[in-house]
């Protein structure tokens, strides 16, 4: 590649860095003030592209698309005000993952909603007027409209930066971001604080979405990887740094477009697609700085958050009654292949549920007890699965073979990444296991010589005994209790205590003599072999793997399973799973708009039980128990 | 005697499962400096938090100039006049002297009665504090102890308070800064400004409370004038000296 060409790809990554910046930085100062992750941050940019679409093309012309833009802008601003006054503000008292799951429900709703009004279909929007035309640049041609991105991107950044220093509301919002109760008892509503900054992110993002309908067709599919890619770039730019936030989102575009400019190159023998690897170079880059600067490039570390929320319950060993429970479930298992005989399809549902829980369970391992938020919790699953596969494929291995091998591979790559996700903590771990996860996906999905690429490996059967559907359901009950019992046992042995203890106060733990980081590093290779069980079963269970099955919605069906079902409690995300696990199968097959549905269903529950299924029943019991000592 | 400023009725606290204060009741009259005395952990700030709303648990009745504010939010409480500045001072540490006096910033009020409230602005406050007066862009990440203090208590005027929880405002400061305190406090008192102090040391109080309570495991052992407390050497040594 020449140095001109070299050069001219760095252009366009300056352009396309101004829309990730947008989304990035609304993103972060929400985060900054509420505390809020606001997973749904790239359904309100894609609501941006698609509006933006509807004013351009229905009004037209010049008006219509500049005018849409900035109408646009003020109508996602509206809708994320709306957002907050109607949800958010009800659980802020919640723990933090509960207001997670709350925005990831409105990932869902709002593209079940998108669809309904704008269809399926990918639209592609008018060329910008007045700068339809290009200008030659280093010998080639580069849009118009590219050039204004790329200097729009720091004119919001110097915007900011006056509003943030000279306005009232910029100086509440810095204060609120370091310690919002004190702005609260200095006579300021944070109510009103919260919903202007979500406005102002939604404002943001809606921008980002409407200037982009003139480079890029508005598609249902941009919330997920927007929000992917504005979680890299605040994360490498540092939380709630908003220069960060614009130094990331160029490193991180110069990085893709240097990747798709370099193209295939030879090394020595060795052929290498560069194009093909815009996705790990991302997260790799994004786990690069989270090792080497873990609060990202110009962040800082986070005052520890004064938690508005209950301090964690002490886990409790199983009551007698719920062991008799336990049991009777167990048995009701057992005999369920009786009770199917007459619909066979109970079955392949209750294989689904198991490895649901087992799935789960290994996830909760880790964010209960380790107090470690993964949101990469498929990379194990996958590695589990593809490494069960890929044996079948390539060797031709017996079940039974590639079934203990799916464990080994996960807890490889659990003690892999887990050396350093332990090293950070809350939302930056979260993110890190994240880029791990991601980094496992892109590599299955574009290495196509191994794992078929986005074909994925098929014809991953069951060998005799199991190769029935009665059979095989036995062998993942079996795994499954065995799984959950092991984890159990894990949690009540000075192992599990090791690991609550570092939760609680890492500090006093290392003083008393316990080395945490490997404490909890063991923690996470145990949930990510146990994880990888589930993997190598689901393979099994299938007769295939695809890339789609291991990636992003993997790892928050997750977390929405363990958060269902309560964090606290060791029944929920058996709880949680089997609910969640049910409903998504009831409601897939109920209607098209199964995602809006599970999506309010979800917010419902949030609403209702700030603590979990499993949780708020324990909380009603107790209630019910004080009331009656109480009374007599 | 009218109604008081601030009365505290059977007032308990829990932090999770654990209780800090039992049934707990104080009142501020108008005009007054009010000393609550105890050692480390034996409650004062913990009443201080839950007089302003800040304490996700609590139980009891509290009123503040003829308003209720039990189980009223703090934005709500801050705004009725009641002034909160916390031992731990709380700076904004990433904004400057003038901007953290900025957050604190509340209309003129007047008391119930119609009087008006002392009005404070930056330059009264700065003429009040001189240090602060020095270093008015300086962010408040960068000052000493002795800065933060006076800055937290500044911060707290600009709300023009009728009545401020003052939460051991001679903790870890130096002597000057200490006698700055006193001498800050007996000024509030002058105009009118009311005010509940935490303390644990007997010689500051004296300098400026009328009266005292002393707090032990979260409950009054003890109350009385402050003339009263300088003598009784007894309960000092059983709740106050270490």
């Amino acid at each position: 590649m020449s140095f001109n060409a070299f050069l001219f790809q760095a252009l366009n990554g300056l352009s396309a860095a101004s829309g990730l910046f947008f989304v990035a930085a609304g993103l972060s100062l929400i985060f900054g003030v509420t505390r809020i992750v606001n997973i749904a941050h790239g359904s309100l940019y894609m609501i941006g592209t698609y509006i933006a679409y509807s004013v351009a093309t229905k009004v037209g012309g010049a008006v219509g698309f500049w005018g849409g833009i900035v109408l646009t802008a003020l109508l996602v601003a509206l809708i994320g005000a709306a957002i907050e006054i109607l949800l958010l503000r009800r659980i802020y008292r919640a723990p933090e993952l509960f207001q997670l799951l709350a925005t990831f429900a409105l990932v869902l709703v709002i593209n079940d909603a998108t669809l309904w009004i704008w269809g399926p279909e990918d639209l592609l929007g008018p060329r910008a007027p007045g700068l339809t035309g290009s200008i030659e640049v280093l010998g080639r041609r580069l849009p118009t409209y590219d050039i204004f991105l790329i200097f729009v991107g720091p004119f919001v950044l110097w915007m900011l930066h006056l509003a943030l220093a000279k306005t009232r509301f910029g100086r509440l919002m810095r204060a609120a971001t370091q310690d919002r109760e004190m702005v609260g008892a200095l006579g300021v509503n944070q109510a009103m604080l919260f919903t202007g900054v979500f406005a102002l992110g939604a404002l943001l993002a809606g921008l980002g979405g409407a200037l982009q309908i003139a480079r890029e067709p508005a598609t249902l599919a941009t919330d997920l990887i927007v929000i992917g890619d504005a979680f890299v770039v605040v994360v490498v730019g540092g939380m709630g740094s908003i220069s960060g936030a614009y130094l990331a989102a160029v490193i991180i575009a110069e990085v893709k477009a240097l990747c798709i400019g370099l193209g295939v190159v030879n090394f020595g023998g060795f052929t290498v697609n560069f194009s093909k690897l815009t996705l790990v170079a991302e997260f790799l880059v994004m786990a690069a700085v989270l090792i080497a600067r873990p609060y990202g490039l110009l962040g800082r570390e986070q005052v520890a958050v004064r938690s508005v929320a209950e301090p964690e319950e002490p886990l409790r060993p199983a009551t007698p009654a719920t062991k008799i429970a336990g049991l009777i479930l167990l048995v009701v298992l057992v005999c369920l292949p009786l009770i199917a005989k007459s619909s066979p399809y109970t079955l392949v549902l209750g294989i689904d549920v198991l490895i649901a829980v087992l799935f789960a369970t290994s996830l909760h391992f880790i964010m209960g007890p380790g107090g470690m938020h993964s949101f990469g919790h498929a990379a194990y699953f996958g590695l589990g699965a593809y490494g069960a596969a890929l044996l079948v494929k390539w060797f031709a291995a017996p079940m039974g073979l590639a079934l203990a091998a799916a464990p080994v591979l996960a807890l490889v790559g659990a003690l892999l990444f887990g050396w350093f996700a332990v090293r950070l903590s809350g939302v930056y771990l979260a993110m890190l296991t994240l880029a791990f996860a991601q980094i496992v996906w892109a590599a299955v999905f574009q290495w196509e010589t191994l794992t078929g690429g986005s074909n994925g490996v098929l014809g991953i059967w069951p060998s005799a005994p199991f190769d029935t559907r009665g059979p095989f359901y036995f062998l993942t009950l079996a795994l499954a209790a065995l799984g959950v019992l092991l984890l159990r046992k894990f949690l009540f042995a000075p192992f599990g205590y090791a690991m609550r203890a570092g939760r609680d106060s890492p500090l006093r733990a290392e003083a008393i003599g316990l080395d945490v980081k490997r404490v909890h590093w063991l923690a996470f290779a145990i949930a990510g072999a146990v994880c990888g069980i589930a993997g190598g079963l689901f393979a099994f269970a299938k007769g295939s793997i695809s890339p789609e099955t291991i990636g992003v919605s993997r790892s928050i069906d997750g977390l929405v399973m363990v958060l269902l079902g309560g964090i606290q409690t060791l029944t929920g995300p058996i709880v949680g799973a089997s609910v969640y696990a049910v409903l998504q199968d009831f409601m897939m097959r109920s209607t098209e708009y199964w995602r809006a549905l599970l999506g309010g269903i979800i917010l419902l529950l949030v609403l209702a039980f700030p603590s979990g299924i499993v949780g708020g029943f324990v909380k009603l019991i107790s209630r019910r128990n004080t009331t009656s000592k109480a009374a007599s | 005697m009218s109604a008081p400023m601030l009365s505290v009725e059977n007032l308990g606290a829990s932090y999770g499962a654990a209780q800090i204060l039992y049934d707990l009741s104080l009142n501020v009259g108008r005009g007054e400096v009010v000393a609550l005395m105890g050692r480390n952990g034996a409650g004062k700030t913990t009443t201080m938090k839950a007089i302003m709303g800040l304490m996700a648990q609590s139980t009891g009745k509290i009123r503040f100039d003829g308003h209720d504010i039990s189980g009223r939010q703090p934005y709500e409480i801050a705004r009725l006049g009641l002034g909160f500045t916390p031992e731990d001072r709380r700076i904004f540490s990433d904004l400057t002297v003038l901007e953290n006096l900025d957050i604190g910033r509340q209309p003129p009020r007047k008391f119930s009665d119609g009087v008006p409230a002392p009005v404070w602005t930056e330059e009264k406050l700065l003429a009040l504090f001189p240090n602060l007066g020095e270093m008015p862009n300086r962010p408040g990440g960068r000052m000493s102890g002795g800065e933060q203090q006076m800055l937290t208590v500044a911060r707290t005027l600009m709300g023009n308070p009728l009545l401020i929880l003052l939460d051991e405002p001679s903790e870890g400061v130096a002597p000057l800064i200490v006698e700055l305190m006193a001498n800050t406090i007996l000024e509030l008192k002058k105009a009118g400004v009311s005010i509940l102090l935490s303390e644990q040391n007997v010689h500051f109080a004296e300098l400026v409370s009328d009266r005292a309570y002393v707090l032990e495991k979260g409950q009054i052992q003890w109350n009385g004038t402050m003339a009263e407390l300088a003598e009784n050497i007894d309960i000092q040594r059983a709740y106050l000296t270490v």
